[in-house]
């Protein structure tokens, strides 16, 4: 009974004991930090995707803290909301952006982009792309072997085992860009987030020539500049026989989706116009349809 | 034509190694220790070995088809050597449920909790054998049931440590051959240095640690000798190479890939601290044998090893 | 017998299916298109234009910088587009189409087929030669030859040495060529000597081509080539890697990068180079030409070619009867370090010494597994590199581990992958990793 009570009472001096010095040298050892990194750390999504550039969300705390001007600096997953949230704390001004979605810009399909050989390497986009021009005869199209869906924290971008292609979830996508910086061939794109996840672009990337386009790929923009002569906002740019869609200027009227000879203009989440006699098309104002959509977008 | 073109980066030839070669060459190195085993003890040894093996493999099938995403690695074999391995661990009548205990803790905690092959930190089979020496130390030292009557009693290295009799009275043409006491696949000395001399042809392991291993203990048990006045110089070493599990150990035991070291300069490391470690146990331990843990103590120094024994950078001293 | 100290493997030399074909040459091909980078370093600039007659042997291509080559017409004929047309591995290359007419070459150069051993011309000169014969490396990685023989100031070369090692698999063009034009070879190399100003150099050969040693000792001896030594090697891959060779033969080791060869007074030169700067300085035959072996297993012929560059792949694998039929490889150069083709339209090249036909059962890889830290790929690593490591760091975009752990070393040589009993595909990361670990070295230095 002795022997019990010993042990157990020089362990409680012992951990009295130990609890004391580790007290002071805490104190000694402290680190002066702003209470205020803390707090914005909090706010942020706590992903640490490192979508704003930074290292991971503590040192985008810190930069917010630290900056007197943050509207260079922005956390593109927790998105305008968060960001003000911040600013008024902090007592800043709020970096203006609107929300984006990765959107990858390839509509080479197995089907519209036969494959002409079997690639039997490393399963990796990057591995292909210093190898050669990939499976198909597309030098710019999608590899498909999904570098961009191994960099993606958030589980937004699949490849679908029938088109051979990249898919992104717009809802679980927080634009953070790292798939971006992941695919070789830089189709993914950061665009405008549109309201009911609405989007269109140009499902293309290739600079060749409309002949080679076409042999390689029945999807691809030939660069025939039709889309570019219709959009009635000059949204629509035609360089190196690629058009661009500037998601800035479109105003979703889809005008070009119907005019574009392979189909290489994609829209998600809308119906196409209904298929008119081209003359009066051209010529007819905006339809109702396309009214509603217009105000909506641009609310 | 109907050719389909292929497209890879080089090198477009291979080999032809595979881990299924190499883990069946290592199989067909057990098989003549096996054979001695069943010669000398009975039908019971095979009996034993089917189990370990059985278990093994259905384990490792199990735990990979509920739990694991991937395919299965059955057929790489390698669950096939843990279980022989563990099998060649263990005394010979011991019943067939703690074989199973057995087989499941070499495969379930000692490799697919870590990741399945290539990832385990110690070797699966030793890791079964050392939970059952613990668990169930009277059955896993019951070297009477089951063997013949000329064999049964405690193992030479326990008679010599308990001073029932001494090294000289050792006959170790007898011991080569089988004839003395141990676990199923530990006493065909001369059917183990065959296999090991296989998979030293066929490249499966390098000499290094085998050799480092049997040499540190026989340099140890030689130095013992002269402490002790010269007597029994090589009665010595010879005989504690042969006794117990220091072959089966450093041939196929100590020599498991992912638990060891990668260059040879680590593995001879790894071999000298196995034979040390073997020797101080035997000679000070409370166990009569020390491969086991020895070689247990050796694995969780590899990643050590690694860290500091890298190959030389070509063009660099 | 000598060989390189570390790693190495040894994978079977199918030499034998075309080793005994002599050299031979091709019909003039009807239009060939000519890429301007043939070599490593600045793409050349063309100084032609569409609707040009040129000369076989003429000037169509101007290096751009020191580290780029001259490109000539291999044909005689009209210039019928510049474009970017689709390269063996399908990328868009900047090429130039010339279509045939006869075979007219420029008239400085000597199309005689007799030796002409002597030369007076001073180093520099000998120099300037070869590099406006637009000479680059013949063993594939055709870096200038030029830039090569111009030893930096303060470093002085010592010793030459050829390298006709060829430990590529199947490959026989550098066995043809020693065999059957020794003495131009052993022309070149004195015209290499005198352009470094060493009096020692050595042709290394691996002893599976014993004849080849002979032949060349003969000529040696009987025709006094002075301080030149052929020395047999132990057949070993990659003996034919430059810092290999210099240390299988020397036994010196080339300290790790950014040090060159020349930092242990050793120049190498390969065979097929060795005869290509024989013909630009005795006989101002820029290189217009090369042997090329076609070889595989299944195919119904396999020759040594001499083609003109801008042939296809196609006419070439035609003339040996065609692919064989289901699953192919098409590899440009060996099955080691070769690259594979997936457009027969496209044209060989410089680099060129082989066309290797993979088929059959030896085509597809074998399914990856989980590795089991064997570390035999360790043992084989001829750079005393980790690959296990380096590939797995590559993977997870570890860059600066990989490049605390050497992978700039790596010479892309294939040993690890070659041995690993799990085929991972080793080298395919390890080759991404080296490539961005060079670029981050190189965006630092900018830095800076």
């Amino acid at each position: 009974m002795n022997e019990l009570l010993l042990t157990v009472l020089t362990l409680c001096v012992l951990g009295g004991l130990l609890a004391v010095i580790l007290y002071f040298v805490a104190q000694k050892f402290k680190v002066e930090e702003d209470p205020r990194i803390d707090e914005v750390e909090k706010m942020l999504p706590g992903a640490n995707c490192g979508g704003c550039g930074f290292a991971g969300c503590r040192a985008m705390a810190e930069a917010m803290v630290k900056n007197d001007d943050i509207t260079t600096l922005y956390c593109p997953v927790g998105g305008a909301d968060a960001m003000h949230a911040m600013a008024s704390y902090l007592g800043k001004s709020a970096p203006v952006k609107s929300p984006q979605v990765a959107t990858m810009l390839c509509g080479g399909t197995c089907a519209k982009r036969p494959k002409i050989n079997h690639y039997d390497g490393a399963k990796s986009c990057a591995v292909v792309n210093t190898l050669y021009v990939g499976e198909t005869g597309c030098a710019f199209g999608c590899l498909g072997y999904g570098d961009c869906v191994s960099s993606c924290q958030f589980g937004a971008l699949s490849v679908n085992p029938e088109t051979g292609l990249i898919e992104v979830d717009m809802d679980k996508c927080t634009a953070c860009g790292a798939c971006v910086k992941a695919c070789p061939k830089g189709l993914i794109e950061l665009r405008k987030k549109w309201p009911k996840n609405r989007a269109i672009y140009v499902a293309c990337r290739s600079k060749s020539r409309g002949a080679a386009v076409m042999k390689a790929c029945k999807a691809g923009c030939i660069g025939c500049g039709k889309c570019e002569k219709v959009c009635p906002f000059g949204a629509i740019s035609v360089e190196n026989n690629l058009a661009y869609i500037d998601p800035e200027k479109c105003k979703l009227c889809r005008k070009c989706v119907n005019e574009c000879p392979t189909g290489a203009i994609h829209i998600v989440n809308m119906e196409p116009l209904p298929k008119e006699p081209k003359a009066p098309a051209a010529k007819s104002p905006a339809a109702e349809p396309k009214g509603e959509v217009k105000t909506e977008s641009t609310k | 034509m109907a050719n389909r073109f292929f497209a890879a980066p080089s090198p477009h030839i291979h080999g032809g190694e595979s881990t299924r070669r190499i883990m069946g060459d290592v199989v067909l190195a057990l098989l003549p220790a096996l054979a001695v085993s069943t010669y000398v003890l009975g039908w019971s040894v095979l009996m034993t070995t089917a189990i370990a093996v059985a278990g093994c493999v259905v384990f490792e099938y199990l735990i990979q088809r509920l739990f694991l995403k991937g395919g299965n690695t059955i057929c790489d074999l390698s669950a096939v050597v843990t279980g022989m391995l563990l099998a060649f661990n263990l005394p010979v009548g011991i019943p067939w449920w703690i074989v199973l205990i057995g087989a499941f803790v070499a495969i379930g905690i000692g490799k697919m909790t870590f990741g399945g092959i290539g990832c385990n930190p110690f070797n699966p089979a030793l890791t079964g054998r050392i939970f059952l020496l613990i668990a169930y130390p009277v059955e896993m030292t019951d070297w009477t049931s089951g063997v013949p009557d000329a064999l049964s009693g405690s193992t030479m290295l326990a008679d010599i440590k308990a001073g029932v009799y001494s090294v000289s009275d050792v006959d170790f043409w007898q011991m080569m051959g089988g004839h003395m006491n141990g676990s199923m696949g530990e006493i065909g000395s001369l059917a183990l240095i065959l296999g090991g001399l296989y998979l030293l042809w066929r490249k499966v392991i390098t000499w290094h640690i085998p050799v480092s291993i049997l040499a540190t203990m026989a340099i140890f048990a030689m130095c013992m000798g002269i402490k002790e006045g010269g007597s029994l110089l090589y009665e010595l070493p010879l005989f504690h190479i042969l006794a117990g599990g220091a072959l089966l150990g450093a041939i196929f035991m100590a020599t498991d890939y992912s638990t060891s070291p990668m260059i040879p300069l680590g593995m001879v490391i790894y071999g000298v601290g196995i034979g040390l470690i073997t020797m101080i146990i035997r000679l000070w331990g409370a166990y009569p044998e020390g491969m086991s843990f020895a070689i247990f103590i050796m694995n969780a120094a590899t990643p050590l090893i690694n860290k500091y024994c890298r190959p030389r950078r070509f063009g660099t001293k | 017998m000598k060989t390189f100290p570390i790693g190495g493997i040894h994978p079977s030399d199918n030499k034998k299916w075309s080793k005994d074909k002599a050299i031979e040459s091709l019909a003039l091909p009807d239009q060939v298109a000519v890429p301007v980078a043939q070599h490593i370093g600045a793409p050349a600039t063309p100084i032609v234009a569409k609707g040009d007659k040129v000369l076989t042997g003429q000037l169509i291509a101007q290096a751009t910088g020191f580290v780029s080559s001259n490109i000539h017409s291999p044909i005689s004929g009209t210039v019928t587009a510049i474009d970017m047309l689709p390269c063996g591995q399908g990328m868009q290359r900047q090429m130039i189409v010339i279509k045939r007419e006869g075979d007219e070459w420029v008239d400085t150069i000597d199309r005689s087929t007799e030796l002409k051993r002597e030369c007076t011309l001073t180093p520099q000169e000998i120099i300037a030669k070869i590099k406006d014969a637009g000479v680059v490396g013949m063993g594939g990685a055709t870096f200038p030859t030029h830039v090569k023989l111009s030893v930096p100031d303060g470093q002085k070369a010592e010793i030459l040495i050829i390298n006709g090692v060829e430990c590529e698999p199947y490959l026989t063009s550098d066995y043809r060529t020693m065999l059957e034009r020794g003495e131009e070879l052993l022309t070149g190399v004195e015209i290499l000597m005198r352009a470094l100003q060493v009096d020692k150099a050595v042709i290394g050969v691996e002893n599976n081509k014993p004849d080849a040693v002979a032949h060349l000792r003969d000529l040696i001896k009987k025709n006094n080539y002075r301080g030149i030594e052929v020395m047999a090697l132990k057949t070993r891959y990659p003996q034919g890697g430059e810092k290999q060779l210099i240390a299988a033969v020397t036994g010196r080791q080339v300290p790790p990068p950014p040090a060159l060869p020349i930092s242990v007074g050793a120049v190498v030169c390969n065979a097929s180079t060795a005869v290509a700067v024989y013909e630009a300085v005795q006989k101002n035959k820029p290189l217009i030409e090369r042997v090329v072996t076609i070889t595989g297993k299944h195919l119904e012929h396999t020759h040594n070619l001499k083609l003109r560059f801008g042939t296809t792949f196609q006419t070439v694998v035609d003339y040996a009867g065609g692919l064989p039929e289901g699953d192919v490889k098409v590899i440009n150069g060996g099955p080691m370090m070769g690259r594979a083709v997936v457009n027969l339209a496209a044209p060989i090249m410089k680099g060129c010494s082989g066309i290797t036909v993979i088929s059959g059962r030896d085509v597809a890889r074998h399914k990856e597994q989980a590795c089991i830290k064997c570390a035999k790929c360790v043992a084989a690593c001829p750079m005393g590199l980790e690959p296990y490591l380096l590939s797995k760091l590559a993977r997870k975009k570890m860059w600066d581990r990989a490049e605390e752990h050497n992978i700039v070393d790596c010479i892309e040589c294939g040993c690890c992958s070659y041995t690993c009993p799990s085929n991972l595909p080793l080298l395919d990361y390890i080759r991404i990793g080296k490539q961005t670990v060079m670029g981050n070295i190189r965006a630092r230095a900018l830095k800076k």
